[in-house]
C-alpha cells in the first residue's frame, strides 16, 4: 500500500489502531502471459468494509481469490491475522503454498462467498452450513446445528433448512451461502461479487444481509458491481484498473470527489 | 439333441386324456411334452439330492461373490485412478494412461488367461526366488483380483468422467473453507460425482456378474462351469443352460432394483427431469 493510501486508511478508520487482518503487499500475479495483478498492496483493519471496484478484467476478483491462495500469487506478501503465508516454487516454477496445513488452517478463518454460491448440492441447507465448523473445525454435531439453525434463521431462511440448494431461488442461495460463511465465524468474510449472479429482483434481500453485517462490525473485503451499494457500506474503496491499484480512499471521496480521470469515467459509466 | 428323450417320453398314452388326443393329436403331443418334461424339469432342477439346482445355487453365489469382489476392487482402483489421471503429476499420469490403455484393448478372456496363469506363475517364482514355498492362491481370490484388475480400468475412466462432471465451484468452496483433500474427497468430491457415475458403474457391475463366466475357462466354479457340468452328465442341456440364463436375469433384475434405489438416493439434491422438462 502507498503512504498515502496508508495514511488515509488510519484516518478513515473508526477503530484506529485495529489489528489488521488483512494485509497484502506488492502482490503479483500472472496466468502465463497474461499479467493480471501488477504489484497491489490492500489492507484490512479489524472492523473495515475494504470494497473493491474496477472494470472487468481489473484483476479485483483475482485479487480476492488470493488472499485465500484459491489463486497462488506469483509473488508478494500475504497476511492474515498477522500470520504471513508461506509460499514456494513447485518444480514448475509455479508459486504454491509451502505448507499445506497452514493454508488450510488460514482458509478456515476466512468466510467466502461466491458469484455462484457453490453450496454443495448433496446436502441440505442445515448439512451446508454445518460442514465445515464439524468436520474442519471439529465443532459437535449438535451444537453446531443449534449454531446453525440461528445463523439461517438470522438471513431469513428457518423453515428451509431441511431442502436441497437446487430447490432454492438464487438469492435464497447466496443467503445460505452467508449462513454457511458466518458459521465458521470468520475472522474476515470475502465477498467475491454476491450479487452478480442475481436476478435484479432477488439483489435487495442478499444485499440487505450484508448490510446488516457491515453494520454491526465485521471484517469484510467486497468485491461488488454494486457502487450505490459500496458507498454505503465500505469504509474503504479501493478502485483497481489494469492491475494495479489506481486510487482508493473513504467512499465519500472516491464517489464524490475522485480525482483520477479513470476512475470518473468509470463512476459515470456505471451510475 | 437333448430335446429327444423327452419327445418319446411325452408319447406314452398315459399322461392325456383320451377325447382331446382323439380331437386335436399335434395339440396333445405338446401337451403331453410340456406336462411330462415339467415334471422331469422339476426333478432336474431340485436343489435335493437327484436334482442339479443345488450345483447352480452354488455356482451362482460364487458368481456373485466373484462379481462383488471384483466391483469392489474395481471402484478402489478406478477412484484412486481417476484422482491419479486428474490430479497426479506426468509419471502417475503416463502409467494411469498405460493401465487403462492396455486393459480395455486386450480381450478379457485373453487377460484373465494371461493374469491367472502367469500371475500365480509369477508370485510362485518371486515367493521361490526370496527362499518361500509356494502357495496355493485360492480360485476366488484369483478371480477377484483378475476381474478387479479389468473392472479398475474400466472404472477409472466412468469415474474420471464423474468427477468433471461436478460443478467445479463445489469443489473450490470446499478448499476456500480449509478441507484437506481428504476430507474433500469424502465429503464433497465423491458424493457429488455419485450421480454422475452411476450409471456407468451400473453398466460395470452387471458386466461384472457375467463376466463371472469367463473364469470357467481357468476352472473356478461358477455358475456357467456349473452349468455345464449338470448338463453335461443328465443330458439336460436346454434345462440347465436355460435356468442359468434365468438365474443371471434375476440378478440383474435385483440388480437394477437396488441400483435404482442407490441413485435415487445420490440423486436426492437434484431436482427431477420431468419437472425440468
Amino acid at each position: 500500500m502507498t503512504v498515502t493510501s496508508a495514511a488515509s486508511a488510519l484516518k478513515y478508520t473508526a477503530q484506529d489502531g485495529a489489528a489488521e487482518a488483512i494485509h497484502v503487499e506488492n502482490l503479483h500475479k500472472r496466468f502465463g502471459e497474461l499479467h493480471v495483478l501488477k504489484g497491489v498492496s490492500l489492507s484490512a483493519r479489524d472492523g473495515e468494509v475494504i470494497a473493491i471496484i474496477g472494470g472487468s478484467g481489473s484483476g479485483k476478483s483475482t485479487l480476492l481469490r488470493c488472499i485465500n491462495c484459491l489463486e497462488n500469487p506469483t509473488s508478494g506478501i500475504i497476511r492474515v491475522n498477522g500470520e504471513e503465508i508461506k509460499l514456494k516454487a513447485d518444480s514448475h516454477g509455479h508459486t504454491v503454498p509451502a505448507d499445506r496445513k497452514q493454508i488450510e488452517r488460514i482458509r478456515s478463518k476466512l468466510g467466502m462467498v461466491f458469484q455462484n454460491f457453490n453450496l454443495w448440492s448433496h446436502m441440505t441447507l442445515i448439512e451446508n452450513v454445518i460442514e465445515v465448523p464439524v468436520h474442519v473445525l471439529g465443532v459437535k454435531r449438535d451444537v453446531a446445528i443449534a449454531e446453525a439453525e440461528k445463523l439461517l434463521a438470522r438471513v431469513g431462511l428457518a423453515e428451509k433448512r431441511d431442502v436441497y440448494p437446487a430447490y432454492l431461488s438464487g438469492g435464497q442461495q447466496q443467503r445460505a451461502a452467508i449462513a454457511r460463511a458466518l458459521a465458521i465465524n470468520p475472522r474476515v468474510m470475502l465477498f467475491d461479487e454476491p450479487t452478480s449472479a442475481l436476478d435484479p429482483e432477488l439483489v435487495g434481500e442478499v444485499l440487505k444481509v450484508i448490510g446488516d453485517l457491515a453494520r454491526e462490525g465485521r471484517t469484510m473485503v467486497l468485491v461488488t458491481h454494486e457502487m450505490k451499494f459500496a458507498r454505503e457500506v465500505a469504509t474503504h474503496v479501493v478502485y483497481l484498473y489494469n492491475g494495479l491499484v489506481e486510487e482508493e480512499g473513504p467512499p465519500e471521496q472516491i464517489f464524490g470527489a475522485p480525482k483520477s480521470e479513470r476512475l470518473k469515467q468509470f463512476i459515470r459509466n456505471i451510475g | 439333441m437333448p430335446l429327444l428323450p423327452d419327445l418319446s417320453q411325452a408319447c406314452l398314452p398315459p399322461t392325456q386324456p383320451s377325447a382331446v388326443r382323439a380331437s386335436n393329436p399335434g395339440a396333445t403331443l405338446i401337451d403331453a411334452f410340456l406336462s411330462a418334461s415339467a415334471a422331469g424339469i422339476i426333478e432336474l432342477l431340485s436343489p435335493n439330492a437327484p436334482g442339479w439346482g443345488g450345483t447352480l445355487l452354488v455356482g451362482l453365489l460364487h458368481s456373485i461373490e466373484i462379481a462383488l469382489g471384483a466391483t469392489c476392487l474395481g471402484l478402489l482402483i478406478g477412484t484412486c485412478g481417476a484422482y491419479g489421471k486428474l490430479y497426479g503429476g506426468p509419471v502417475v499420469r503416463d502409467l494411469l494412461v498405460v493401465y487403462t490403455t492396455i486393459v480395455r484393448a486386450v480381450p478379457e478372456l485373453v487377460l484373465i488367461l494371461l493374469l491367472y496363469y502367469a500371475g500365480t506363475d509369477l508370485i510362485n517364482q518371486a515367493l521361490t526366488a526370496m527362499g518361500y514355498q509356494r502357495v496355493d492362491i485360492s480360485g476366488l481370490a484369483a478371480g477377484i483380483a483378475v476381474l478387479g484388475f479389468v473392472q479398475g480400468a474400466y472404472s477409472t475412466e466412468v469415474i474420471r468422467g464423474a468427477i468433471l462432471a461436478i460443478p467445479q465451484g463445489q469443489i473450490e468452496a470446499a478448499r476456500a473453507y480449509g478441507m484437506s483433500p481428504g476430507l474433500l474427497l469424502r465429503r464433497i468430491t465423491l458424493p457429488a460425482m455419485l450421480p454422475f457415475a452411476i450409471p456407468g458403474l451400473a453398466n460395470l457391475w452387471l458386466i461384472a456378474t457375467k463376466d463371472t463366466a469367463l473364469l470357467a475357462v481357468v476352472g473356478f466354479y461358477e455358475l456357467a462351469l456349473a452349468t455345464r457340468q449338470a448338463a453335461g452328465v443328465t443330458k439336460a442341456y436346454f434345462t440347465f443352460f436355460f435356468a442359468a440364463g434365468v438365474l443371471y436375469l434375476l440378478l440383474s433384475l435385483f440388480s437394477n432394483l437396488l441400483i435404482g434405489r442407490v441413485e435415487a438416493w445420490s440423486r436426492r439434491g437434484m431436482p427431477s427431469l420431468k419437472e425440468a422438462r
